[in-house]
């Protein structure tokens, strides 16, 4: 039997066990362009105080993590007690970026009422009505997770609700990582 | 009762899978032609039931049957006929029964027009077809049955997915189902010709006008697409090199090249091994696109049915199925000599080279769907693997096959003069180039290499074919079908490249703000002028509607209305784009947000020659349609019922003579 012709096999074998390994993988988190990148400035009105502004200079020196949420959005609310319990223990300064809800048309106040009810994790809350700091993040789905490191570098990017094996697996050694590094 | 009617009719239809699998196989082993005319009745016993059982989900979308999980979960009473009948098919169960359904009809037609094919043979390829259905029906049984009821039927179900409720996505999926699928009856001549140790021309024979008809519902399929991802998603674009876009086209490079090459072991009983392996490849290729969209392995926004359990029986699947073949090939392969010789200057090593760039083509386009994924695997990072990939590499891949496409129609076969091909060819190549640098220098503001290049090869391939058609001697109505075909494959070819090339380097696209009854805005001679925005109520949504006024030239020309619409609780919103759609141009606006005062974003394109791309896959699967009717398919059954004639006349003769 000549070899070559065991090619195509071979190729078949090596096909078979890349997409049983992908079975594995959770391959929904597509990594942003942003990685590695300045996370893009914002300085967005407070939610509660809106007198009072919050924007990412203001976050400098720490890690920190920019969570994308609405009212509106069902998978929010599905990840909202994970986020919370992960900001809650490992002490992570957390902003909350409303995106196209609170002051909309259509959303009004919702927020407030549905904060009230699943509670406040968040450590501020920017106000993003017209999703301009949304596109500006490139947020192509609301929920979305940032994190960001000392230096102001957006370093992992998680999209869709975060669930309790994402934060065991990747965001709490990543963000005891980035701490370790230098401001 | 309707819906165990049809799930009864399902396991049946898998017992006569079984049946139709293993005694027309077993029949020729032990000699026992009873157990091979099984084959036939079989195959045609499977349509019958997996259409009872398909028309009885039928039949349950459209009378609202809550207590079937399948219905509750994606339909609802609002929902016009029309996509009751296509929210079948657009989930996993459902799309998994139009499957085995196709399959079956694959066989019937098999069965039904074959009285050319010995009957060995045929027994062999129905076996074949039949394992592929047992497969698909033990996977719908067991993990995915499209009947099952819920003990406390909804008053009301769920709604679509808005994207699904649209005319051109009712019958995309069966278009490119029918091209999947039809794959397999090729893969299964392949199969049944390389258990039979026989593979002669007479196996391309009998595949080609099978295949044929595979790749025109592919084209259609793949054409239909990428119009209504144009159209729906209001990104304005037309091919995204999404993973399940690039499963839908692997099978298609490979099916065309698979096509070709079975010509080349018909006529000229050569590369016999590769155009084997083709067919299996071409197969294999749609069970992967299968496996793509139904896995959620990659990351896609047509994966809506995620699912690790039945992406690894998928996974089985295609690794039996496949491996069982190559198995079977490099057992096979090795004994095959081509016996037609052919020098460097020849039609063969012409339809050589453009398989080996198809294939290339397909291999690159593969690495790149599968690239994120070797490197998750390998513990690298996660990555996408973005259009600038596919762009780059089509480039150089697509202009070696395109300049083949146009010289290969005029290669003779075994062997040629250099001479006599580069006097025919210079008059079209000249007249190419005169076209590729004239045009744009007379119509377009920027010139651009990749603008020439792109009318070089398309005018090249369409000038060649329309030579080669006149060439062809005979008058346009007495030349053989193939020939239309041919002719009509490369001009569509030759219209789609002038299409991408014209609207990927001219397309002009903005995202402005605009204010009612305010000047509006300039691209080139059109204007755009947003009148108002208003309330709209459709047949099952509702939409925010804008009416704006365009005007060419100062004159008015068209209101479009683009809309967002909104399909009811628990979907996102839609973008419908209002399109004005014109041979040369069209024009495109969608409705973005409102952006205070009155004002609204909206995006506008300008996109010229959007429309070849698409009008070129009709006409290739016109061209693929006239090739598969060709009238020497139809002859070899003609002389093969006057050779059973006769054989049967000299039967009764020699009954005669004896009695």
């Amino acid at each position: 039997m000549k070899k070559i012709y065991l090619l195509p096999l071979i190729f078949l074998i090596l096909l078979v066990a890349l997409l049983y390994r992908g079975f594995s993988l959770d391959s929904r988190n597509v990594p942003s362009p942003f990685i590695g990148k300045p996370a893009p400035a914002f300085d967005l009105p407070r939610l509660y105080q809106e007198n009072k502004r919050i924007s990412t200079e203001k976050m400098k020196g720490q890690v920190w993590l920019l969570n994308v949420f609405a009212s509106w959005c069902v998978s929010c609310r599905a990840e909202h007690k994970v986020l919370t319990r992960f900001i809650r223990e490992h002490k992570v300064p957390t902003i909350g970026l409303n995106y196209k809800d609170y002051g909309t048309k259509e959303y009004g106040k919702d927020v407030l009422s549905w904060l009230g009810q699943l509670g406040n994790p968040y450590t501020y809350v920017a106000v993003d009505t017209e999703g301009r700091t949304g596109i500006d993040w490139g947020v192509y789905g609301v929920p979305e997770s940032f994190v960001v490191d000392k230096k102001g570098i957006i370093r992992y990017k998680f999209t869709g609700p975060v669930t309790q094996k994402a934060v065991n697996e990747i965001l709490v050694p990543l963000v005891v990582k980035l701490r370790k590094e230098p401001a | 009762m309707i819906p165990e009617l049809g799930h009864f009719a399902l396991i049946l239809a898998l017992s006569i899978a079984m049946i139709q699998a293993i005694f027309p196989l077993a029949g020729i082993s032990l000699g026992k032609p009873q157990w091979m005319a099984l084959a036939k009745p079989a195959a045609r016993a499977q349509f019958l039931l997996l259409g009872i059982s398909f028309a009885c989900l039928v039949y349950a979308f459209v009378t609202d049957d809550f207590s079937v999980k399948l219905v509750a979960s994606h339909s609802n009473t609002q929902m016009p006929i029309i996509y009751k009948v296509s929210a079948l098919w657009g989930n996993h169960e459902g799309s998994l029964l139009l499957w085995a359904f196709i399959l079956s009809g694959w066989g019937f037609a098999v069965s039904v027009f074959s009285r050319s094919i010995p009957t060995v043979m045929l027994s062999r390829v129905m076996s074949v077809m039949g394992f592929v259905g047992i497969g698909f029906l033990l996977f719908m049984i067991m993990t995915s049955n499209p009947f099952e009821r819920l003990p406390f039927p909804p008053p009301e179900g769920r709604t679509l997915n808005p994207l699904l409720q649209d005319f051109g996505l009712a019958i995309h999926p069966p278009m490119l189902y029918m091209g999947y699928v039809g794959f397999s009856v090729a893969f299964s001549f392949a199969i049944a010709a390389m258990l039979g140790g026989k593979l002669d021309a007479a196996w391309a024979r009998w595949a080609r006008p099978w295949t044929n008809v595979a790749w025109i519902f592919l084209t259609g399929g793949i054409t239909l697409g990428s119009w209504w991802a144009y159209y729906e998603l209001g990104w304005g674009g037309w091919w995204f090199w999404d993973p399940v876009e690039n499963a839908s086209l692997l099978p298609w490079l490979v099916g065309t090249a698979l096509i070709h090459s079975l010509a080349v072991t018909e006529k000229r009983a050569a590369f016999k091994s590769w155009t084997v392996l083709l067919a299996i490849f071409a197969f294999s290729l749609s069970l992967l696109g299968t496996f793509l969209v139904r896995s959620g392995v990659l990351t896609s926004v047509h994966s809506f049915a995620a699912d690790p359990e039945r992406g690894l029986f998928i996974l089985m699947f295609l690794g039996v199925t496949v491996g069982a073949s190559l198995v079977l090939y490099a057992a096979r392969a090795p004994k095959l000599k081509s016996t037609g010789r052919f020098d460097l200057i020849s039609r063969e090593v012409g339809l050589l080279v453009n398989n080996i760039a198809l294939v290339t083509l397909t291999a690159t386009v593969l690495l790149g769907t599968l690239y994120p994924l070797i490197i998750d695997a390998l513990g690298m990072g996660k990555i996408s693997v973005g259009p600038p990939y596919f762009n780059n590499i089509s480039i150089p891949l697509g202009t070696v096959l395109l300049l083949m496409m146009g010289a290969g129609l005029f290669i003779r076969w075994k062997k040629d003069k250099p001479e006599r091909l580069i006097k025919i060819l210079r008059i079209p190549a000249i007249m190419a180039l005169v076209m590729a640098v004239v045009l744009p220098l007379l119509f377009v503001p920027e010139f651009h290499w990749r603008t020439v290049l792109g009318l070089l090869l398309a005018s090249w391939v369409a000038l060649t074919a329309l030579l080669w058609f006149s060439s062809q001697g005979r008058s346009p109505f007495k030349k053989p079908l193939s020939v239309w075909g041919a002719t009509l494959a490369h001009l569509g070819m030759a219209v789609t490249v002038t299409g991408i090339t014209l609207t990927s380097m001219y397309s002009i696209e903005n995202d402005v703000r605009l204010e009612a009854n305010k000047p509006g805005y300039v691209v080139g001679e059109y204007e755009f002028k947003f009148v108002k925005v208003e309330n709209h109520q459709g047949k099952n949504y509702k939409a925010i509607r804008a009416t704006v006024d365009v005007f060419q030239n100062g004159k008015p020309l068209e209101t479009l209305y683009p809309e967002k619409r909104d399909y009811g609780p628990g979907t996102m919103p839609m973008t419908e784009a209002g399109i004005d759609a014109g041979f040369f141009r069209d024009l495109f606006i969608a409705l973005g947000e409102p952006v205070g005062k009155g004002a609204w974003s909206f995006r506008i394109y300008h996109k010229p020659f959007v429309r070849w791309i698409w009008l070129g896959g009709i006409l290739m699967a016109i061209g693929g349609l006239l090739a598969a009717f060709d009238g020497r398919y139809r002859r070899t059954r003609k002389i093969f019922l006057q050779e059973r004639k006769n054989k049967q006349a000299n039967k009764v003769a020699k009954q005669g003579a004896t009695a």
